[in-house]
């Protein structure tokens, strides 16, 4: 009787903690509410599944607890009824699977008209590069990262000249245009995490990665680096300031110093 | 299946068997400890198992320490906290569970439930356990090594795992951990063969193949699984420690560290992702069949009922087992891999669910119209359905590619494996030492403190991980020293963390009941006499108990029905033994 009852109250005060507890995602500021409701779908489907079995263990310590003279029954098969569990399983999960596959596929297809910017890490700061006035990023390499080249830029490709280089964490975007972000690291491996904008990747030494998004609101959010890359990591933050598009603009304009041709003379 | 009629018996040989090729001690020493019988070996794996495990929780609380209460303890700064991370996470999966599943229960179980005299290998055997604790040693020393242990977290990501930013990458760390790997997989493998290799080939006469007892299946597939999965592993091991410690680049791109430039380039880091996960995804599964089957036949005899689609549970077990060797990149996903193979490994992923929810659904329909006697192996076995369940559902997020992007590196991600690779197995051992404590020590574990353990440990666990799933879903990501100040992380956050912190410590304090009852019972149990449960399976029937070396005396016995006939209609008693004739049955069996 304890048991069923302790039992019940798994079930019910889950469900509770789920409804009413403070601790819920942030509000979201980017297009990814696909994802948001991806995950809503999953918790409705997992959480009757969970409430159903745990209700149903319930029912059967309570009814068929030992009591004098009881037999249990002797049942060593239903193919029928295995059959049809199997197969409402399979209902259940192709229904969280296929909204899920089709919002992964839109999560990979970057739109032709985003921004490409670059994002990289390094123990233990966020360091970002937007595109000048070409609108294209040069090419990069580890090895030619030098005090004064501290992304490594190639210094021959031209497209590279006027891009923009932000060291030490604060990344700019104007809201309603989306990015792709290029992640690049030149040491170990960090993760660009920013939970309003619920994507998040992984920076991988010797390769580029990417993630692409919309931001949909202005304010500050702050970057996370999510991939356990040493001693620093929990100090590992950024910011992301999401700007109405005039004052981005406002913004950029200002930064024509900070152009890759400006900062590193040698280039020229 | 119930009623097989037993035929191909009669030509068999008698079962008399002369007991030459079993090798006999001489000494206290060959006896007790260089022991060449898989019960004397299955103690020790288990002792060594879960010794190790008592340092993982006082590591779990450390960490939990410092999560709860940051900065009130100064001594686990960020070095520490990540050493204790890594040695916690690595020490619970590989040198706990997987040890004390294959290693203790697989020792001890499959000869006795199979009905063979001992390990078709005992000598290889033994050497598995010596070896095991070789690794063991080696990983411990790590702890008083220069530099203290890798803190590289359980999955040692090159290239952090070896460079100075991180506790032991450039001191002894690492190669200690590394090394202990290789030298864990070598004793594994020597155990492994024997396992698997006993199922096939010393199964007593009559013991078909789909009349074993679900443990046995669940171990022998486990090890099955281990063999192939292990190697993985062994070579990420061997390329890293070369990466490490003569300078090759596996695992190295070009590098810059700190603005000096490495001398490294050419290797990927994914690379070792993908033979880590080869391995660890099986991994999860090696921990987690034993346990299926050994909560299987729990359930059954507790609720005396016999386990409800007993073929279907063994065709489960297998498909779960093949599957699991193909969806490793799930652990991948954001991990800059080529994105399209989401699609792959969210599918494989997702469909893994159904065999795995039919064997939920069986075991709920096994108490279904049960006698469900609610002894402490049962409730054990309860929660394990609650907590695997609740796991389980959450990995459902998790594996469904585009759901796990926000929860990825998060507290979620965290609070799930923790429920269904964690707290979900470690329920089964649980159990599984109530329930056969009696055959190993011929004594009952005492009853009263065995239900304060399993209450407290059973509804703290749930309260520890069920609200760290939210923590999760709100951003707060895993493996940080300090969350620190977080605009979008609420104070009341603050607080749930120092509630789990607080409960934490208690359900580690009552793992201490549970190991002063191991020892207390061992004098002053009741005596439990050799079939206390009134089971069905061959260990229950051995001529002595605690069985002695040969298990079984002059005759092997002659199995003549699967493991699950309970209350059957007609029958004097609500269980046959395996190893009972039909003749001896009451008439008038109704089978299905």
């Amino acid at each position: 009787m304890a048991v069923a009852l302790i039992l019940v109250l798994i079930a019910l005060g889950s469900v509770a903690f789920h409804l009413w507890s403070p601790w819920w995602w942030t509000p979201i500021a980017s297009n990814w509410s696909y994802i948001d409701t991806t995950i809503v779908i999953t918790f409705w489907i997992t959480g009757a599944v969970f409430v159903a079995v745990v209700l149903f263990m319930a029912y059967c310590v309570y009814r068929f607890r030992h009591r004098q003279g009881q037999q249990a029954h002797y049942e060593p098969e239903s193919k029928r009824l295995e059959l049809w569990l199997t197969v409402i399983t399979g209902v259940g999960v192709a229904a969280m699977l296929t909204p899920g596959l089709f919002v992964w596929h839109q999560f990979i297809s970057v739109p032709e008209d985003a921004t490409d910017i670059e994002i990289l890490g390094q123990q233990w700061q966020w360091s970002f590069r937007l595109p000048g006035p070409d609108g294209k990023l040069g090419t990069t390499d580890a090895r030619l990262i030098s005090p004064d080249n501290p992304l490594g830029l190639s210094r021959e490709d031209q497209s590279g000249q006027d891009d923009v280089i932000v060291e030490g964490g604060e990344l700019r975007l104007p809201i309603g245009k989306p990015v792709k972000a290029l992640l690049r690291s030149v040491d170990v491996i960090h993760n660009f995490y920013v939970p309003e904008i619920r994507a998040k990747m992984d920076l991988v030494p010797g390769q580029v990665s990417y993630i692409w998004f919309t931001p949909t609101r202005t304010g500050t959010f702050e970057i996370l680096c999510a991939e356990l890359c040493g001693l620093g990591h929990s100090q590992m933050r950024g910011t992301v300031v999401v700007q109405e598009q005039k004052d981005y603009q406002t913004w950029l304009q200002g930064q024509a110093s900070r152009s890759f041709a400006r900062l590193s003379p040698d280039a020229q | 299946m119930v009623d097989v009629p037993l035929g191909p018996i009669g030509t068999a040989p008698s079962p008399a068997t002369e007991d030459v090729e079993l090798y006999h001690p001489h000494s206290w020493v060959t006896k007790y400890v260089f022991s060449q019988d898989a019960k004397i070996i299955a103690i020790q794996y288990s002792f060594v198992a879960l010794t190790v495990g008592l340092i993982a929780l006082v590591l779990s609380w450390l960490m939990r320490l410092q999560l709860g209460f940051p900065g009130v303890f100064t001594f686990i700064d960020a070095n520490a906290y990540y050493q204790f991370i890594t040695m916690h996470g690595m020490m619970m999966v590989v040198y706990v569970l997987t040890a004390l599943f294959l290693g203790g229960f697989g020792n001890y179980l499959i000869p006795l439930m199979v009905g063979a005299r001992d390990m078709v290998f005992p000598y290889l055997n033994m050497l598995s356990f010596w070896v095991y604790l070789l690794a063991v040693l080696i990983l411990v020393a790590s702890f008083f090594a220069p530099g203290g242990p890798t803190g590289a977290g359980w999955t040692l990501y090159p290239p952090q795992a070896i460079m100075s930013g991180t506790p032991g990458g450039q001191d002894w760390g690492i190669v200690l951990m590394l090394v202990s790997l290789m030298v864990f997989i070598i004793g594994f493998t020597m155990g492994g063969l024997n396992y698997v290799v006993t199922v096939l080939q010393a199964r007593a006469r009559g013991m078909t193949l789909m009349r074993m007892p679900l443990t046995v299946w669940g171990i022998f597939t486990a090890s099955f699984m281990a063999l192939l999965a292990f190697p993985a592993l062994f070579v990420g091991a061997v390329m890293m420690l070369f990466d490490r410690a003569l300078g090759t680049s596996f695992f190295m791109p070009a590098i810059v560290e700190m603005g000096q430039t490495l001398d490294r380039s050419g290797g990927s880091p994914l690379l070792f992702q993908h033979l880590f996960w080869f391995f660890g995804h099986p991994e999860v599964y090696i921990v987690a069949l034993p346990a299926f089957g050994i909560v299987s036949d729990l359930i059954s005899t507790h609720a005396r009922r016999n386990i409800f689609g007993y073929r279907m549970m063994v065709w489960a077990l297998l498909a779960i087992g093949a599957l699991s060797f193909v969806v490793w990149a799930h652990h991948m996903y954001v991990s800059g891999m080529n994105p399209y193979f989401g699609f792959f490994f969210a599918t494989t992923t997702l469909i893994i669910a159904i065999p795995t929810a039919i064997k939920v659904y069986n075991w709920i329909l096994t108490l279904w119209r049960g006698d469900i006697h609610l002894n402490v192996p049962m409730l054990f076995a309860l929660a394990f359905i609650v907590t695997f369940l609740n796991g389980g559902l959450t990995g459902l997020f998790l594996g469904n590619v585009v759901v796990d992007v926000p929860l990825s590196d998060t507290m979620f991600v965290v609070a799930h494996f923790h429920m269904v690779m964690g707290v979900a197995p470690i329920l089964v051992i649980f159990g599984a030492i109530y329930h056969w404590y009696p055959k190993v020590t011929g004594r009952m574990l005492n009853d009263t403190l065995g239900k304060l353990h399993f209450w407290v440990t059973f509804l703290g666990a749930y309260a520890i991980f069920f609200p760290m799933h939210y923590l999760g879903l709100m951003g707060v990501p895993r493996r940080y020293h300090e969350i620190g100040e977080m605009a979008f992380v609420p104070p009341s956050a603050h607080t749930l963390n120092a509630f789990i912190t607080i409960v934490a410590l208690i359900v580690g304090a009552v793992q201490l009941v549970f190991v002063f009852n191991l020892f207390w019972s061992l004098r002053h149990g009741r005596p439990s006499g050799g079939n206390p449960w009134r089971a069905t399976t061959l260990e229950w029937q051995t001529p002595e108990t605690p069985p002695p070396h040969g298990n079984w005396g002059k005759e092997l016995p002659v199995v003549y029905r699967w493991a699950y006939d309970y209350s059957v209609p007609g029958a004097a008693e609500d269980f046959l033994p395996q190893n009972q004739p039909n003749a001896q049955a009451t008439a008038g069996l109704a089978h299905g």
